[in-house]
């Protein structure tokens, strides 16, 4: 085998005394991609910062193509090659596609001014070399977003990367976007780059990986090559330490009346004649792309998108819908699939973020009696298990996971009858995943009726009783319970496997 | 061995320092409008012979209640991610409001409350533009200073209303036992604030529409009603403001407060207050008042000219958010 890229040996790193990384070493080779694999706070995001030199290590070294590097600053790791695609998009949305990709770097003529031509040229040449189709005079905010990982990607290997970092790139992606950025992940590594791969999805690592190094704790655990390793048990075990029997704790319950159904619901250009009904005691999954119109079902249930035309029946009785406010009073809830945009009150603490749809209940007059609040804080951060210091600590120092524990917390205390959840687990680490889904299941069993969203084919198929599959804004099809299986979503979502 | 020895003793004195950057880190993060503003009643206590005695200091304090009665409102509207730029004109207009009512033979508990009234009533209407039509606050405010300016200068035609009322002028001179009655009513005002802010769920919302507008909504709250209660709440308390002013000048002036609207929210912000929303205390805001007060007396005490007295309340205001902004980007790292 050629002799490694980059190396880092024995890296550590404490922030105020507290250790984030402990010994960890990874050696990636030229043209290959590694895996980078581990619960989410296990130190994965620690450790690419210290490669893109964000972070300064505490101790430990370095070595690029066997010369230790010094001081790994972010402009030395920019000059030795070392990119990262981050899952926040770094893409100005009112520049062209190609100035996106030469953004700090455009070509000038002799006059000073932007070389358009050029630059235009410049792209075209890039896309082409990498099998990506995309359009470099088009804006950057008509592309998606899937397009626009392509853009930063692109805008990479313009700076000559060598290494590229790619943190949880497909989060956001439908199946088949994944696919595609996939195949350009091996383009990349026949190439010649070299590419760090983190991820939460196993199957994706399967695909592309050639070598997987597993981080637990800020511990570094094992490098191995994905030859070596049997199935996504054997990964998993090797993340949590603890034997995975299933994410999914789904206790089987009588399902009882239908509790909402929706009739002819439509909104042009969007969502096209959607009939279905919800039972109490019941998760239905709604599985589809993404963009083919599941979100916007739930938007229209809790009155954040607007229908032409259709009915919403609660208990057979026909209801309007006018906000979220509205929604709320006929007990619903809504845990939409942006944590961090539509969901945390980031600046505030754990408290403040379970208590604000709750703050009526502990209103007495005029004055909110704080007592009660932190006792109902206090008691669903220990049944939830959400790990925080205190329910004072700022949420946007917890973990993707905890931070849905807390938002979960927040509707639970409603008591809704009827709990929407638009991708539940996303971005969720795989202890807190299993703890989640037992919390929806839960719910279940005390009557309530789940609509859960998810791209995760696994979570629909372990989780639901009931699935509707949709495709450009249609239900593509009904799936009882001993019909859900993998390939028959995909195959309705694909619209029977043929590609429209 | 001995080398072992030798770097587990440097990383123990690597820790050390860096327990020590970080205690020092967290009193400068806890606590920096506190310790600037204890610095500089010490370094005046020095350096001037009179702003150390009790008379000196009523008197800062009774100067400081209009702007802290005005910071006291310009804190919600800033928490909510807002700004008010018109705050110095609504005092003009409530000054000249309470004056012509009494000038005009309406009693005067009958005229304060109809100019608090006024002043609410501008505040809703600055409120419902800005959150039903989505125009920027700081676009509404600013028109709304040139408007009220301009209705201030219509209705007085340009002379100030001179009120001879004694009993008006015993708001802004007067006292309630041994304390300025001035005093008392900027101690009601920021305690109302502060309880409205930290104990009721419409301060709650205060700070999570600041912090995020969208995920309020999701949650139930009624935005736009929140945002339009800010800007009335806070006219309300701009024409309280105004009433102060105008006692304390025996007139209504339309001239009166020109140009405080920007003292008000450089002391919400050197209190600590996020400008751009999420993040603020009533507390906060009563010692950038304090500062600036003492900023000025102290300086009036030294025969700094005033225009000198300009730059140097303009630096200390750069160099308080300078720090504030540093204090993020350190949080932001960890």
């Amino acid at each position: 085998m050629n002799s490694p890229i980059i190396e880092l040996k024995h890296i550590t790193k404490s922030f105020s005394g507290v250790k984030a990384l402990t010994d960890v070493s990874l050696t990636v080779h030229p043209g290959s991609v590694h895996a980078l694999v581990g619960e989410n706070g296990a130190g994965k995001s620690t450790l690419m910062k210290i490669l893109t030199g964000a972070y300064s290590k505490s101790s430990g070294e370095i070595y690029y193509k066997g010369e230790k590097v010094e001081n790994m600053d972010p402009k030395n790791s920019k000059k030795l090659g070392i990119h990262c695609i981050y899952q926040e998009l770094n893409v100005a949305n009112h520049l062209t596609v190609a100035e996106n990709v030469f953004l700090g770097s455009q070509p000038v003529n002799k006059m000073g001014f932007i070389d358009w031509k050029q630059m235009n040229q410049a792209a075209k040449e890039i896309f082409a070399s990498l099998q990506i189709n995309l359009d470099p005079k088009q804006m950057a905010k008509d592309v998606s977003i899937a397009q626009k990982q392509m853009i930063e990607i692109a805008r990479a290997i313009s700076q000559d990367a060598k290494i590229l970092i790619m943190d949880e790139p497909t989060s956001s992606l439908s199946e088949r976007e994944t696919e595609i950025l996939l195949s350009l992940v091996t383009e990349l590594k026949n190439k010649g780059v070299s590419i760090l791969y983190i991820s939460h999805r196993m199957d994706e690592i399967f695909k592309v990986c050639d070598t997987v190094t597993i981080l637990r704790d800020g511990k570094y655990i094992k490098s191995l090559p994905m030859s070596e390793v049997k199935n996504v048990d054997t990964l998993v075990e090797l993340m949590v330490n603890r034997k995975m029997e299933s994410y999914f704790n789904k206790v089987d319950v009588p399902i009882g009346e239908p509790i909402l159904k929706v009739q002819n619901l439509s909104k042009t250009g969007v969502l096209n004649d959607i009939n279905f009904d919800l039972r109490t005691g019941e998760i239905l999954g709604i599985a589809g792309l993404v963009g083919s119109g599941r979100t916007e079902i739930a938007q229209a249930l809790f009155g954040m998108l607007k229908k032409d035309t259709g009915e919403i029946l609660i208990d057979d009785k026909k209801v309007e819908i006018k906000g979220p406010s509205d929604a709320i009073k006929l007990g619903l809830g809504f845990v939409t699939e942006n944590r961090k945009e539509t969901g945390l009150v980031l600046k505030q603490t754990v408290r403040d973020n379970i208590s604000l749809p709750n703050l009526r209940k502990y209103t007495n007059k005029l004055f909110i009696n704080k007592t009660v609040e932190k006792k109902e804080s206090e008691d669903y951060k220990k049944k939830l298990n959400i790990k925080a210091r205190s329910i004072e600590q700022t949420i946007s120092t917890l973990s993707g996971g905890n931070q849905q524990k807390a938002i979960i917390s927040r509707w639970m205390i409603q008591e809704p009858r009827i709990l929407i959840l638009d991708e539940p687990c996303r971005g969720v680490d795989v202890g807190a995943k299993a703890e989640i889904f037992a919390q929806i299941s839960k719910l279940a069993e005390q009557g309530v009726g789940i609509i859960m969203i998810s791209s995760e084919l696994a979570e629909i198929v372990g989780m639901s009783d009931r699935t509707i599959v949709m495709r450009e804004g249609t239900i593509a099809g009904e799936l009882e319970k001993d019909m859900i299986t993998s390939d028959n979503i995909l195959k309705l979502a694909f619209g029977g496997g043929i590609s429209a | 061995m001995l080398k072992n020895n030798s770097t587990s003793i440097e990383i123990s004195r690597n820790n050390k320092n860096i327990y020590w950057k970080n205690t020092l880190f967290v009193i400068f993060d806890k606590g920096s409008t506190t310790i600037g503003l204890a610095l500089l009643f010490i370094i005046m206590s020095i350096i001037t012979t009179d702003f150390l005695s009790v008379d000196n200091l009523v008197n800062v304090m009774r100067q400081s209640a209009v702007l802290c009665i005005m910071a006291v409102a310009m804190t919600f509207i800033i928490i909510t991610g807002g700004i008010d730029l018109s705050a110095g004109s609504q005092l003009a207009v409530s000054g000249v409001a309470v004056s012509g009512l009494i000038a005009a033979g309406v009693p005067i508990p009958l005229a304060i409350l109809i100019t608090i009234i006024i002043g609410g009533l501008i505040g809703l209407f600055m409120g419902t533009v800005i959150s039903t039509q989505n125009i920027p606050p700081f676009i509404v405010t600013l028109a709304m200073l040139t408007i009220l300016s301009g209705i201030a200068f219509v209705y007085t035609e340009g002379t100030p209303i001179v009120v001879s009322n004694a009993l008006f002028r015993e708001i802004g001179r007067g006292f309630i036992g041994p304390i300025p009655t001035a005093i008392v009513i900027m101690i009601i005002v920021a305690i109302i604030g502060h309880l409205l802010l930290s104990h009721t769920r419409f301060g709650r919302y205060v700070y999570t529409i600041g912090d995020n507008e969208e995920a309020a909504r999701l949650c139930g709250i009624n935005v736009k009603l929140v945002k339009t209660g800010v800007y009335a709440f806070g006219g309300a308390i701009m024409a309280i403001a105004g009433i102060v002013l105008a006692s304390r000048l025996s007139s209504g002036s339309p001239n009166a407060g020109t140009g405080s609207e920007l003292d008000a929210i450089a002391a919400v912000v050197l209190g600590g207050t996020n400008l751009f929303g999420g993040e603020g205390k009533i507390s906060g805001t009563l010692m950038g008042v304090a500062i600036i007060s003492i900023l000025n007396n102290g300086l009036n005490l030294l025969n700094v000219s005033s225009y000198n007295q300009l730059m140097i309340k303009g630096v200390v205001i750069l160099l308080a958010v300078w720090l504030n902004s540093i204090k993020a980007r350190r949080k932001a790292s960890v």
